[in-house]
């Protein structure tokens, strides 16, 4: 690799890295001032203006609070569980597309690099691959804390990943067919046009991965792993100090993460409604460099507005259902996702082989008309409250 | 799109891991040295909300979770073999869509099997 393109690569890896951080940073902000407009409360709003300094306080306090280790606890996986998840979590954003590419003449020669940690024809693999290591870290710290709530709730988040990573790559592959590729970047240059992003022609295959990645996300409401009513704190109970901040932080980071991923996968990633009559415009008037270079960064903002509307979307649904019992939640990861995911397949399947690439709302429009009519055909009956012995 | 790969290509990746272990292990490090220590019988024990400590806490757990291991193990290599027919669809055309959808048929009877046997079964 030629030595302009790398630098430029370290430096967009830099700044990606830096966003990603401060992002996960002031999502706790964020989660705190949402769950404060939608429960009519004002929210943080002591440390600097409008509160705007309440994270940095917060990593603050949390690194002078005592890095306290149980007696019984294994210490170098104690030590290990936390750095665990947030290496996962930080390594997964490397595949992800951020934006077009970036233009610079460097010696005379024109060079375009993607605004993209590293563009690989396995971008969809390595996600799930790093994603699914990211168990580790929560069972390592589960297990190594020796307290009986803490290993409680790291199989209860181990059994919950791996139950809602089969429906997650099962609904992804009816977008696979269509593409034809793993890489990220191809799936979204596929979305060019704006009825041609996957959440049209995917619907229910978005609904299948949507509610996976809440679910990977340990996001309410699938938070089993820290159920404070049952767990006391779930797996990371004996935590304090920044380790506990790493598995916080870790959780943000991942919804980030897979806020970006969505958008990427199902809404076009950084392609908007008129991008390429824009990005014409732009060439034409200010020259094929700079125009380029501008029409990239309003991709890259437009993307990062899908993001921050999904790091929202999961705020607004934390404060909107509450958290499934257990067995609910394995029945709805194996009983209805992976069926569902799997007859989304064989009827996208079906649609293709004659072109058409609609075929999924068959099934969300039949779905529906069963839910109507099963509704229309129940008696009207008072909701008793059942009680299992 | 780029096809072939050399080793060099996937620098990048050791530029990010190289960022992310740098800002987990200084993390670590600083949070380590600046905190307060300070230990005494009580404090050490594992929390058990107040009461003393009832034995060790890696003791045998409900085989469910366990099952659940193995039918994942199982059905994600499965999922794995989707992948390489997925994109290759456009290629393989009917014939391809009908071989696999005798491989989804035979995957959902062992599904509806394990289903019957009540190991999803949670009470």
């Amino acid at each position: 690799m030629a030595l302009p393109i790398l630098l430029t690569k370290g430096l967009i890896i830099l700044v990606i890295f830096g966003i990603s951080l401060l992002i996960a940073t002031y999502s706790t902000y964020a989660e705190r001032k949402v769950a404060a407009f939608l429960q009519d409360r004002i929210g943080p709003n002591r440390a600097g203006p409008w509160g705007l300094l309440q994270p940095i306080a917060d990593a603050g306090k949390l690194f002078f609070k005592e890095d306290f280790i149980p007696s019984q606890a294994s210490k170098w996986l104690f030590i290990l569980g936390p750095s665990l998840a947030m290496f996962t979590a930080l390594m997964s954003s490397a595949v992800i597309p951020f934006g077009d590419s970036i233009r610079f003449a460097w010696d005379n020669v024109n060079y375009d690099v993607n605004v993209q940690g590293i563009e690989i024809n396995i971008g969809v693999l390595y996600i799930f691959g790093v994603v699914s290591l990211g168990v580790y870290g929560v069972m390592v710290g589960g297990w190594a804390s020796n307290n009986k709530f803490s290993l409680l709730g790291a199989i209860r988040a181990a059994s919950q990943n791996i139950s809602y990573e089969i429906a997650l790559g099962l609904s992804m592959i009816a977008i696979l067919m269509m593409t034809g590729s793993l890489s990220v970047r191809q799936i979204v240059n596929e979305q060019a046009t704006f009825f041609e992003w996957n959440v049209f022609t995917q619907p229910l295959g978005f609904i299948i991965f949507l509610t996976c990645s809440f679910a990977e996300c340990n996001r309410t409401p699938f938070d089993l792993p820290e159920c404070e009513t049952e767990l006391v704190g779930g797996y990371h109970t004996e935590y304090s100090s920044m380790k506990l901040g790493l598995y916080l932080f870790s959780e943000y980071i991942n919804m980030f993460v897979s806020s970006a991923f969505i958008s990427a996968l199902y809404f076009g990633g950084f392609h908007y409604p008129f991008m390429n009559e824009v990005n014409g415009a732009l060439e034409k008037s200010m020259g094929a460099v700079t125009g380029h270079n501008l029409a990239t960064a309003i991709g890259f903002l437009v993307f990062f507005g899908k993001i921050l509307f999904f790091i929202f979307f999961f705020m607004w649904v934390r404060w909107t259902l509450p958290r499934f019992r257990y067995d609910q939640l394995m029945n709805l990861g194996w009983k209805i996702f992976i069926p569902l995911s799997i007859l989304n397949v064989v009827v996208t399947g079906a649609g293709l082989l004659y072109d058409f690439k609609y075929s999924s709302w068959l099934i969300v429009v039949v779905m529906t008309v069963l839910a109507v009519m099963s509704q229309a055909k129940a008696p009207k009956q008072q909701v008793v409250p059942q009680r299992t012995v | 799109m780029n096809t072939t790969y050399v080793p060099a290509d996937y620098l990048p990746i050791l530029i990010q891991m190289g960022l992310a272990l740098g800002f987990i292990v200084t993390t670590m490090l600083v949070t380590h040295a600046i905190g307060p220590k300070r230990h005494s019988v009580k404090k050490d024990d594992p929390f058990e909300c107040g009461i003393p400590v009832q034995g060790d806490a890696r003791t045998p757990i409900s085989i469910k979770y366990f099952l659940i291991a193995i039918l994942f193990v199982l059905f994600d290599v499965e999922v794995i073999f989707l992948y390489p027919w997925a994109v290759n669809f456009k290629g393989l055309g009917m014939t391809g869509f009908i071989e696999m959808v005798l491989f989804m048929g035979l995957l959902l009877a062992g599904f509806f099997y394990i289903i019957r046997k009540g190991v999803l079964k949670w009470e």
